[in-house]
């Protein structure tokens, strides 16, 4: 009776179109479900070759919020304040790096050698944070 | 409206990731600002609305906040971290990390204890000194 795998996340983003050509088309993400349910588009991402775990792509709204706190979600999420944070690994983070630069991709801070490996952190275009490592010992 | 504060937020967190990346050189408030897309007197004041205090604090903090790991971390003395962070002079940075900390650096060094090994952005997060009470 014990839990065995996280599949599923979710972050918010403010266009999913936008978040499609930002996690797939920059990052490199592959789109795993893009669903029209009527009541939402469900779609989601992941890692390529990694369908086991998935990234879900959510766009503050209603019904789900009410207009007012949608609009509060957008405007945290604007600033860095949503918390939402995706934490991938690499096998190169240097290389990784220029290929995002190159990209036009929102840097925070760039590749550090830290006691868990080499990591540096990007924004997507609507405030999320997500860190890159190449991390020691681990995949 | 709403559509404007997003992205004045936006842009202002772009201008705050670039002081965290450079906090160890001064204060450029035309280069954030033109990064903001906003003039200079208005992106003290949007970016005071926007995070809860001015750029300048935001970026003290920063670098007391880097300052406390290097105090940690490494056996540079207190002169050489005070320049390494970005403070001009060695009477500002003890003013300042007494203020924000409550602690001289030398105190600080003596009491805490190393952290943990977790993401740095948490770390960098909580550990930066608040501004906030």
């Amino acid at each position: 009776m014990t839990m065995n795998a996280l599949t599923r996340s979710q972050i918010y983003v403010l266009d999913q179109n936008e978040a499609l050509d930002f996690y797939v088309g920059k990052l490199g993400m592959e789109v795993h479900t893009d669903a029209d349910l009527g009541f939402m588009r469900w779609l989601t991402v992941n890692v390529p070759g990694d369908r086991q775990r998935e990234i879900l792509l959510e766009t503050p709204g209603p019904p789900r919020l009410d207009p007012k706190t949608a609009e509060q979600v957008r405007e945290l999420l604007t600033k860095g304040a949503m918390g939402g944070s995706l934490f991938l690994t690499t096998d190169d983070a240097h290389k990784t790096y220029a290929d995002l630069v190159a990209k036009g991709v929102d840097i925070t801070d760039e590749p550090t050698d830290r006691p868990y490996g080499i990591d540096f952190g990007i924004r997507d275009p609507f405030g999320n944070h997500i860190r890159i490592g190449q991390m020691h010992g681990q995949g | 409206m709403s559509r404007a504060v997003e992205e004045s937020n936006r842009a202002m967190l772009r201008a705050r990731d670039a002081m965290d990346r450079s906090y160890d050189q001064p204060l450029d408030i035309p280069a954030l600002a033109r990064i903001a897309h906003v003039s200079e007197a208005h992106f003290i004041r949007t970016f005071r609305a926007t995070f809860g205090e001015t750029p300048h604090r935001y970026l003290q903090r920063r670098r007391v906040e880097r300052a406390m790991y290097l105090l940690l971390q490494t056996d540079r003395d207190v002169t050489d971290i005070c320049y390494a962070v970005g403070f001009g002079s060695l009477g500002t940075f003890s003013r300042t990390f007494r203020q924000i900390v409550g602690e001289s650096p030398t105190d600080y060094r003596k009491r805490a204890a190393p952290a943990a090994a977790v993401p740095t952005c948490f770390t960098k997060a909580w550990t930066r000194p608040s501004s906030f009470g």
